[in-house]
């Protein structure tokens, strides 16, 4: 498309100007130059890593390498707690962080949308950059493209993650055994009632804040302490934690069984999922996470998490059983047993 | 948390069972007429724990699974129509017509908006002039004069881009069918709480004397729950057959009468197609001929189905009225799942065949 005629990209002067992003920004030009180097990579000090040509040198790594990645939609960009820049760096953090490595670099994609806010851009790029100071992680790599008015939201982020195994064991739920605990590590269910209360303009008071926090911190603390009584871990994104129990179950082969009134839900979280006729189990997370340990080493768990999460909460919610018919089990009401079914196709509200 | 942790007590639910079976001199068959307490009743494993006892039979009491399918395949059509949104509450938008479900026709490009009031689908219109608004208006007594209310905002605001599709449907009709059935079960009723809140329970009063079935007005956590099959098989021993509510907290005599009023100025009733149960005399609501403006059949007439057949091996209307158990439906978890549903029961988070493919184990073997 460099060879548009329209005026406006024949006269970048005029074009810089404008307060919002257009598709010139994209065009690989002085615009696009300058989009980069003034609004998005100056925030990224990276340190000695190479910035300016098409790949980044990382160095000799210390370990086995971990590579992950994943992008971010979410809508609306920004929410209480949070914002889809503070996402797009905890999640990719947390995702090498719970697989027992440790973060050390991420890529940033940006895909804009013509007419997205400069101002709002700026924001997000903040955001970003603040959080991995925050986290420890140099963002070492990224693109920009903008794509026509309509063909995204805003804007959508990729990251992706290096990081270094320092510890010998490797997350799996092949580790889990019957009997082993399973523990979650603060209050469920934050971040998705959060962006739904924020997306669908639902005035609560409180408003429900999103969980979105690194933990890399205390994933590697626990990894030191507990050793291989760790089994696994996983933050409890999409789905809940009810997914993560349904993964777990699926891939060990046992039954994951939970105590439905141990689960630590701050009592504004159990309002909105009463209110709409929501399971908190189904809600997204964005820094919480479910461990499966060794049942001695549970109080040294929650202990650990205790000192590491500013909310609390952390709480021992179930245990690792045979598996006869139900992958799943919740306990809840008058004490039977029941299955958990696995996350449902949407979450929405009942109606009377 | 207050309002919910003393209705959901352990220890006062187990005494309560206990209570029932030592008072139940013979199984006896309750029917709890709405969704909501279908899914309390299997969530919290209190029917099981009543296995022998009594019997529950889980009525029509979820507006989503009896809503036609000619309104729905109607309410696809209209997302389909240029510059049209259809605004409607969250569990609609998963049952499918004769055909696709607002949710399938959203992904071939129809315009849908779930609303959380339906207010905002009056706001939603009124912010945006250029398109025309439908909210597809379901529920039982419960939300019509929330739909009213809408009505006459859209009406105050001299809005001509908004308008609804009327679906509601009103209980006691139904009850009256049930009752009606030649194979009839039903020997005492819980009545639906939030259906009691707006319309009071002097109201089946008439009902009472002519069936002579007891009626609980009953809530929807365990412990409502309990107290109204409680109340419920207290009466059948003693032969007493009258109305009684159990769910003071949110139901008075003679109900909500700011909200029956709403209701009134609004709508009339009408006999209405209720899906799987055919019609149902004085089954529903529409638009009273002054708010015939906004009256989307009236409106888009040209576009109303005329030939909506359902898929006929759904027997959802067999299970609301409780002549099969969810189980005993041979599509039950087989070829009929939440995930690929067969009929509305399925699909609704009110409906009862969900509720047992979610919370019964015995339903995982079928799985």
């Amino acid at each position: 498309m460099k060879t548009s005629m329209t005026p406006a990209m024949n006269c970048p002067a005029s074009v810089s100007q404008s307060d919002t992003v257009m598709l010139a920004h994209g065009e690989g030009g002085r615009l696009m130059r300058r989009l980069i180097l003034e609004r998005i990579a100056w925030r990224f000090g990276a340190g000695d890593v190479q910035f300016h040509s098409d790949a980044a040198c990382l160095g000799k790594l210390a370990g086995d390498v971990a590579l992950t990645t994943d992008s971010y939609v979410v809508s609306p960009l920004f929410f209480p707690g949070g914002d889809i820049g503070t996402l797009a760096v905890h999640g990719t953090v947390n995702d090498l962080a719970m697989s027992g490595a440790r973060p050390l670099f991420l890529t940033l994609s940006l895909i804009l949308e013509e007419g997205l806010p400069l101002a709002m851009l700026d924001q997000v790029i903040e955001s970003v950059a603040a959080t991995a100071k925050a986290c420890g992680v140099k963002i070492v790599a990224g693109d920009t493209k903008v794509v026509p008015h309509g063909a995204a939201d805003g804007m959508f982020i990729n990251t992706t993650g290096v990081g270094v195994y320092e510890f010998h064991q490797r997350m799996s739920a092949a580790n889990i055994h019957p009997g082993d605990s399973l523990i979650i590590s603060g209050p469920i269910a934050r971040h998705g009632l959060a962006v739904l209360a924020a997306r669908e303009s639902i005035a609560l008071s409180p408003s429900p804040r999103s969980d979105s926090a690194p933990l890399h911190r205390v994933a590697a603390e626990l990894l030191e302490t507990l050793g291989a009584d760790l089994r696994t871990m996983r933050d409890a994104t999409r789905g809940g934690v009810a997914a993560v129990l349904h993964e777990w179950a699926e891939e060990s082969g046992h039954a994951m069984w939970v105590d439905g009134n141990c689960l630590p839900i701050l009592p504004e979280s159990r309002g909105v999922c009463e209110l709409l006729g929501l399971d908190p189990l189904f809600v997204a997370n964005e820094g919480t996470f479910v461990a499966a340990v060794a049942p001695h080493h549970v109080n040294q768990a929650l202990a650990i998490l205790q000192s590491h999460l500013t909310i609390g909460c952390p709480a021992s919610i179930g245990c690792v059983r045979h598996r006869e018919l139900s992958p799943v089990l919740i306990s809840r009401g008058l004490g039977a047993d029941q299955p958990l079914d696995e996350p449902p196709v949407a979450m929405l509200p009942r109606i009377c | 948390m207050k309002y919910l942790d003393e209705y959901r007590d352990r220890k006062t639910s187990r005494l309560l069972v206990e209570q029932i079976r030592r008072l139940a001199t013979r199984p006896w068959v309750l029917m709890d007429v709405c969704g909501g307490q279908t899914h309390s009743l299997v969530r919290y494993g209190i029917e099981q724990e009543l296995t022998g006892t009594v019997e529950m039979i889980h009525g029509p009491g979820c507006p989503v699974c009896v809503t036609s399918t000619e309104l729905i395949d109607f309410a696809v059509a209209l997302s389909q129509r240029p510059q049209t949104i259809v605004a409607s509450f969250g569990d609609m938008i998963r049952v499918s017509g004769s055909g696709n479900s607002l949710l399938q026709a959203r992904s071939r490009g129809g315009k849908l908006k779930i609303v959380y009031s339906p207010v905002d689908a009056v706001e939603l219109a009124r912010k945006n002039p250029e398109l025309e608004v439908v909210f597809f208006a379901v529920g039982f007594e419960t939300t019509a004069p929330a739909t009213a209310l809408a009505v006459f905002h859209a009406d105050a605001l001299g809005l001509s881009n908004f308008s609804l599709v009327a679906a509601h449907v009103r209980v006691l009709p139904a009850m009256e069918t049930i009752m009606e059935m030649p194979d009839n079960r039903v020997q005492g009723f819980l009545a639906a709480g939030h259906v009691c809140s707006i319309t009071g329970y002097e109201i089946y009063k008439p009902f009472v004397a002519k069936y002579q079935v007891p009626v609980v007005v009953t809530g929807f956590e365990p412990i409502d729950l309990l107290e109204g099959i409680l109340r419920s098989v207290t009466m059948l021993e003693d032969s007493q057959v009258v109305v009684e509510n159990c769910y003071g907290r949110g139901v008075q005599r003679m109900g909500n009468l700011f909200a029956q009023s709403l209701i009134d100025r609004v709508y009339e009733t009408e006999d209405r197609d209720w899906r799987g149960f055919g019609k149902i005399a004085g089954g529903g609501y529409r638009l009273r001929s002054q708010y015939a403006g906004f009256d989307a059949c009236k409106k888009f007439t040209g576009m109303f189905p005329q030939d909506s057949i359902a898929a006929t091996e759904c027997r959802g209307a067999d299970v609301m009225s409780g002549r099969i158990r969810p189980k005993q439906c041979p599509a039950f978890g087989t070829t009929c799942t939440p995930e690929s549903p067969l009929g509305a029961p399925m699909v609704s988070s009110e409906g009862a065949c969900a509720a047992y493919h979610r919370f019964d184990s015995f339903a995982i073997e079928i799985r």
